[in-house]
């Protein structure tokens, strides 16, 4: 599995006097097999990031390289393959008149790709879902069923890296508790290197190594798990974020 | 269970269904509870039919069939009341702060003047004293420039600003009783807690009733004084905000067990095996 490391990515969105940086100046590496968070308040530029990273916002400056090779380098196919991404909202992430087979198919048909009915199935299996499944169509799926097909869509291509935009945070928590133990158990059977965003930083220290917390576009500090129990982050911003998390957790 | 003094609310056996292509579908079954001057949270995933409990106590489901035996505020029994009445009620008795202010204040109209509009609906008052009323309500929910944001446009407000000025629309009639239907899960951790400082005050000083609908387990055991789980439209369990920790229905426990937790392990989170059983409630929950 790969590496990613992020240096010096920016953007800015609009033109001339009205453009607005969103993102200074981002800078950060993630070790193969990592699971790095990125935590911070809505509109801080965490979700920015990876839609830098996939290039699904392209006018970026800066260099992304996954595994020693610039995003940027790949050609399409093999970029696909190397990095995919989960969205937040799986009631809008999943085509409603596309069946769960067609969802997963497409992929398979513009890699080119072999033995699809066997893929399709494997990445059934893989989150969990019975193979009848492959005829349902979104609005026939509960919520989490939803996300472990759009899951089973990141993963059939095979990618190194997952960006996971807050994976669980249109679920209950039982269902979230389902989705992360996927994540995890993928995680360790097959090392994948995850990029996680998410507000909660109790989902946050539950699945990631290390993150990074962002505040206006800028990374403020990037911290180990163990920060989290004592609060041994040194940025004001940061401390801030986690105690109030904290509070927030055990409250009253 | 005790019923608490000075009851504001008091439901029996209330049940609501919608209507479908192929009759009538129970959303909530057989719901039992009273409301005092105090904070009672209603917990469930979602389809558990929570939010639908708090609509149907403002009578806002027009397609859907209410039962109860009770369902009585303030000794006015509220299903045999006429739609003219209920809106007596509505906004100015009985009051609803909605999840996302982004979706619930109106767009294209001024917050001050639509935290104002609450108050010269329901008081004969000129439009300066509902002006001053709206001020000084603003002012009560931490909002330091109350002239300034009066003037705002809801797109011109942050979030946890807007859910305050909701707060105050909601609480400008003095109302008995505030329903929060999810009030701070579309806002960031930092103000979430800052939110229902806010509320928590204003409901306390007041001697308000809240029903708090709310998803997360933890925020209502941490802010309200009692708790109903609900589990397929009906409450499994009620206990005291303090005692969550001894909850008896399997349920319940699964929920407080699904959290993950800052500085928890990381062994698989348990994941809720469901089972038909569940669905009968603890005895004396309803």
């Amino acid at each position: 599995m790969k590496s990613v490391e992020v240096t010096n990515l920016g953007i800015a969105l609009g033109h001339g006097a009205k453009a607005v940086n969103i993102l200074p100046d981002v800078s950060f590496t993630v070790e193969q097999g990592e699971c790095f968070g990125l935590v911070g308040e809505s509109g801080s530029g965490k979700s920015t990031v990876l839609r830098c990273i996939s290039l699904l916002l392209e006018h970026w400056r800066g260099t992304v390289k996954i595994g020693g090779a610039s995003v940027r380098d790949m050609g399409v196919i093999e970029r696909c393959r190397t990095v995919q991404m989960v969205f937040q909202d799986p009631y809008g992430s999943l085509h409603p008149r596309h069946s769960v087979r067609t969802v997963l198919y497409e992929p398979l048909r513009i890699h080119n790709l072999d033995r699809r009915q066997e893929r399709m199935e494997q990445a059934l299996r893989d989150v969990g879902l019975p193979i009848s499944f492959l005829d349902r169509f979104p609005h026939q799926l509960s919520g989490g069923q939803r996300q472990r097909v759009a899951i089973a869509r990141a993963l059939i291509l095979e990618p190194d890296v997952l960006l996971l935009d807050e994976p669980t945070s249109a679920l209950d928590v039982s269902v979230q508790a389902e989705i992360l133990n996927l994540l995890s158990d993928l995680r360790a059977r097959r090392g994948y290197t995850y990029i996680l965003v998410s507000h909660d930083l109790a989902v946050v220290d539950y699945m990631c190594d290390r993150f990074a917390v962002m505040r206006s576009g800028e990374i403020v500090e990037v911290l180990d798990r163990a920060a989290l129990e004592n609060n041994s982050a040194t940025h004001d911003y940061a401390r801030e974020l986690i105690s109030a998390s904290i509070a927030y957790d055990r409250a009253s | 269970m005790v019923l608490p003094h000075d009851t504001i609310l008091d439901v029996g056996k209330l049940s609501v269904s919608y209507r479908s292509d192929t009759g009538y579908v129970d959303a909530v079954r057989n719901i039992s509870f009273s409301l005092g001057r105090e904070k009672l949270g209603i917990v469930g995933e979602s389809g558990s039919g929570k939010s639908t409990v708090g609509r149907a106590l403002l009578r806002l489901l027009p397609t859907a069939r209410i039962t109860a035996d009770r369902l009585d505020f303030q000794g006015q029994p509220l299903l045999e009341l006429s739609e003219k009445q209920m809106l007596d009620i509505r906004g100015r008795r009985m009051s609803m702060i909605l999840q996302d202010p982004k979706f619930s204040l109106n767009p294209i109209r001024r917050v001050g003047d639509q935290v104002a509009e609450a108050y010269l609906i329901h008081f004969k008052c000129s439009k300066a004293e509902a002006r001053a009323k709206a001020m000084s309500m603003l002012e009560a929910v931490q909002i330091r420039d109350p002239q300034r944001v009066y003037d705002l446009y809801p797109h011109e407000v942050s979030g946890g600003m807007g859910q305050r000025i909701m707060i105050a629309m909601m609480l400008l009639t003095d109302p008995d009783v505030v329903i929060a239907d999810e009030p701070t899960s579309a806002l960031d951790v930092t103000v979430r807690l800052q939110v229902l400082g806010i509320l928590d005050d204003l409901v306390s000083q007041r001697g308000i009733g809240l029903i708090m609908i709310s998803h997360d387990l933890n925020l209502v055991r941490n802010f309200c004084d009692r708790v109903l789980i609900m589990y397929a439209g009906q409450v499994v369990e009620s206990l005291k905000a303090s005692e969550m920790e001894s909850a008896r229905h399997p349920y319940t426990q699964g929920l407080l067990a699904a959290q993950p937790r800052i500085g928890g392990s990381r062994a698989p989170l348990s994941v809720l095996d469901r089972k038909p059983e569940w669905e009968i409630p603890l005895e004396g929950a309803a």
